[in-house]
């Protein structure tokens, strides 16, 4: 195999008569196996399959053949560690990790060996200051972004009051799940709403006592950030104890089909944010379809394109392609290096025209990144889950959060981070 | 032929009693050592140290912490993972505490404060043993990861639950911290493996270690002897906690740099140190790193094999992993109940006879 590749390559080089064929090396840190999987596979399919894409329909990127090289982490940090110092030396361009405690113990390596980071709506909210985590960005939105747009949606189903209203917040107890917390109190103080936090340990799968004590204390609504496994069981629980699953909002990691599907008819009006659209007829994954599927290329077993975490995965090597792309164009070679890609994420500008262009019109908002801010617009859907048509059904056009409340905690959070690690904020 | 006593004289007790009564033994020793302080820091890269030496080092620690209290004294524990959580957050409060104190006093520091903790759970062995120790341990076991992740005064009241270590240098060198070099990252775990093995094998010969095992042997008989079995006891729980204490300490500062308590030293840690100490050999030190490098290295190594070289896919390769693991822990339970550390003994009774084995 590598010997055929080998050979391959070095034909290829006499025959064009050109310098050896860089790649770009783009690590997948991914996870197939564990209680996380169900969520995991179909991001890494979405992942890999648009970049599979790109290799059949335009050669790679700017002419440059991309090399995905997966990695299983199990959703463990150990492994997603070892993942990292595996892939790092073959050239990687940037890391996904999908995991917010990966994301952790990599910030810090990555800002040393100099590769970026995209956190895609997880990992360290902070790092939308990118004047502290010059290596690392979590646009198009982050968790503290997902809090404040759950509560402006529920401030607009309310007239605009929620004072007195009980609110619960049901959490993977981790890293993960605690990084809303500090947002919510924040605005809880703010709007008059009461708060209470429940916490489910890792996987998830024991939630009888949590919600019994949202039956005994009755909270208007209750908010989810959960993950894997702890996401159906806690949408069988909540239609168990018949809570209304219309006031039963997950974040965007808590609402896919598989999240939903085994609950049955109880999960009908589950609610949950989402930061892309999702539209299984967009162009693009017909065209995945034949030329990836069907050349035999599909990362997984092809059964997930055009599910919500496919889409997002999907979503995600977009951004990513166009960033390696801007970076292509600002420094002008084509085999672009990480430093590269980083001055590429900072200039990202994504439109609805060049969306469209790709075959995915309207998957995200527009927004464009800079030096200082690594965060993106923010925006969330709400999207409803209807069991009768199996599918989710967006319910809102994309909602902005309350950025005079999240600015300064990214400021204040930040600023802890820099004085920890003596790092000096300011562009690179 | 080669590997015998004969020729060997000792001439003083203190040459008597030595760790390696055989001069290949002995040899032997001193080129691992060698080779691991004098070799290994200059070829180590990343990945070695952070994918393989490292955690290879630290579990070692946590390996030989968890062999005294089961393998030398026979009391089982399930609370490794709660006391290498401990360690880490004392080496965490310590850190943030006192940051113009050297990091490697930290440590010892931490294995010193998990010695308590470990004690003050020890205290239930008094009463109770075998089966019902093992849940009063694995109480220990769930209360400190409740612990550490309820008072959020244990990780300074940060967002996230995490602690993450900060900068910390010895000798002017970074150990912990992001831009630690490989080498550092291994001599400090090398010099701490070093030195706990020293300890432990000295503390087994001595008399404590005499009293572990008569405790271990038959308890009644011990205190019939005169063994205070409290003393004894509790001696372990210390002795073998400073130990955990002290892995937990690195694992997180040295190794991971930072941690969220209930996924870093959740219940798996605790077994996983327990197959270790299985595997490798009950009441060995050697079993100690034997087990640990057979828990650590075979993972990577099939991963490896699996990925690398045959090109499967991934998800294949980590059910496979988790198969073959598991089906070599049957094999060597049923063939070797006494781990590598009795293959390894054996070896050295065939090489004393070889060539004549009668």
């Amino acid at each position: 195999m590598k010997m055929k590749k080998l050979a391959a390559m070095a034909l290829a080089g006499t025959l064009a008569a050109a310098p050896a064929m860089a790649e770009l090396v783009i690590p997948d840190l991914s996870y197939r196996t564990g209680p996380y999987a169900a969520g995991g596979t179909p991001f890494s399919d979405g992942y890999q399959d648009y970049f599979n894409l790109l290799n059949a329909r335009d050669g790679g990127i700017g002419g440059e053949p991309i090399r995905i090289v997966e990695c299983e982490t199990g959703y463990n940090t150990e492994k997603g560690v070892e993942c990292y110092e595996s892939t790092k030396g073959e050239g990687a361009l940037i890391y996904q990790p999908l995991s917010t405690g990966i994301t952790y113990q990599i910030i810090p390596k990555a800002t040393v060996d100099e590769i970026p980071i995209h956190t895609m709506g997880y990992g360290r909210t902070s790092a939308a200051n990118g004047e502290v985590f010059n290596w690392v960005f979590n646009y198009p939105a982050n968790y503290w972004d997902a809090a404040s747009v759950m509560v402006n949606y529920l401030l607009e189903e309310n007239g605009g009051d929620l004072s007195g209203k009980k609110i619960a917040l049901i959490y993977h107890n981790s890293a993960y799940g605690k990084e809303p917390i500090r947002t919510l109190e924040e605005l809880s103080a703010m709007h008059g709403f009461e708060l209470s936090q429940l916490a489910v340990d890792h996987p998830g799968q024991e939630q009888k006592s949590q919600w019994l004590q949202i039956r005994r204390e009755r909270p208007d609504y209750v908010l989810m950030w959960g993950w894997g496994v702890m996401n159906q069981v806690a949408v069988q629980e909540a239609s168990n104890i018949g809570f209304p699953m219309e006031n039963f909002i997950g974040n965007w990691w808590a609402g896919a089909e598989h999240d939903v599907t085994p609950a049955g008819a109880g999960a009908d009006g589950y609610k949950s944010l989402n930061m892309n659209r999702i539209d299984a007829n967009l162009p693009v994954f017909d065209e995945i379809r034949t030329l990836v599927h069907e050349a035999g290329n599909a990362a997984g077993d092809g059964s997930n394109v055009g599910s919500v975490l496919y889409t997002r995965g999907m979503y995600a090597a977009m951004l990513a392609a166009e960033a390696i792309a801007k970076a292509q164009e600002i420094h002008g070679v084509s085999d672009v290096t990480a430093a590269m890609v980083r001055d590429g994420m900072a200039n990202l500008e994504i439109t609805e025209a060049r969306m469209a262009e790709l075959g995915m019109s309207q998957i995200g908002p527009e927004f464009s990144v800079s030096c200082e801010n690594h965060g993106g617009s923010g925006l969330g859907i709400v999207q409803q889950w209807n069991a009768a048509d199996a599918q989710w059904v967006a319910l809102t056009d994309y909602i902005a959060p309350d950025d005079s409340v999240i600015d300064p905690l990214i400021a204040e959070d930040s600023a802890a981070f820099a004085a920890e690690n003596n790092i000096e904020p300011g562009c690179l | 032929m080669l590997y015998r006593e004969a020729g060997d004289f000792k001439t003083s007790y203190v040459a008597d009693n030595q760790t390696f009564p055989l001069k290949l033994d002995r040899i032997g020793f001193w080129v691992t050592m060698a080779v691991a302080w004098l070799v290994i820091p200059f070829v180590i890269n990343d990945y070695w140290a952070s994918s393989l030496l490292v955690p290879f080092l630290i579990y070692a620690i946590a390996a030989i912490g968890l062999n005294i209290l089961t393998g030398y004294c026979g009391q089982v524990s399930l609370g490794t993972g709660g006391f290498m959580a401990v360690g880490a957050y004392a080496c965490y409060k310590l850190m943030t505490s006192f940051p113009d104190v050297n990091i490697m006093i930290h440590i010892v520091l931490a294995g010193g404060i998990t010695a308590v903790v470990g004690a003050a759970f020890g205290l239930p062995s008094l009463r109770i043993k075998g089966f019902y120790l093992a849940v009063a341990t694995l109480a220990a076991q769930f209360f400190l990861v409740w612990l550490f992740n309820k008072v959020s005064w244990f990780y300074n009241y940060s967002a996230s639950g995490q602690i993450s270590a900060p900068e910390r240098l010895v000798a002017g060198v970074a150990v912990t911290g992001p831009s630690t070099p490989a080498w550092a990252q291994y001599l400090i775990c090398l010099f701490f493996v070093t030195v706990c093995a020293i300890i432990a094998r000295n503390l087994t010969r001595g008399t404590i270690g005499r009293s572990w095992m008569a405790i271990r042997d038959m308890d009644i008989a011990a205190e019939i002897i005169g063994v205070n079995p409290l003393k004894a006891k509790l001696t372990a729980f210390a002795v073998s906690s400073f130990f955990v204490g002290i892995a937990g300490a690195l694992f997180f500062a040295v190794y991971l740099g930072a941690v969220e308590v209930g996924e870093a030293f959740g219940i798996q840690k605790s077994f996983l140190v327990l197959f270790m100490i299985i595997i490798g050999g009950l009441g060995s030190i050697f079993g100690s790193f034997a087990g640990a490098a057979f828990l650590v290295l075979l993972p990577v190594a099939l991963k490896w094999l699996g990925v690398d070289v045959m090109g499967w896919p991934t998800d294949l390769v980590a059910h496979f992993q988790l198969v073959i693991v598991g089906a070599l822990i049957m094999f060597f339970l049923i063939k070797e109940p006494h781990g590598l550390a009795q293959l390894w003994r054996l070896t050295k009774e065939k090489l004393r006879l070889w060539p004549f084995p009668h």
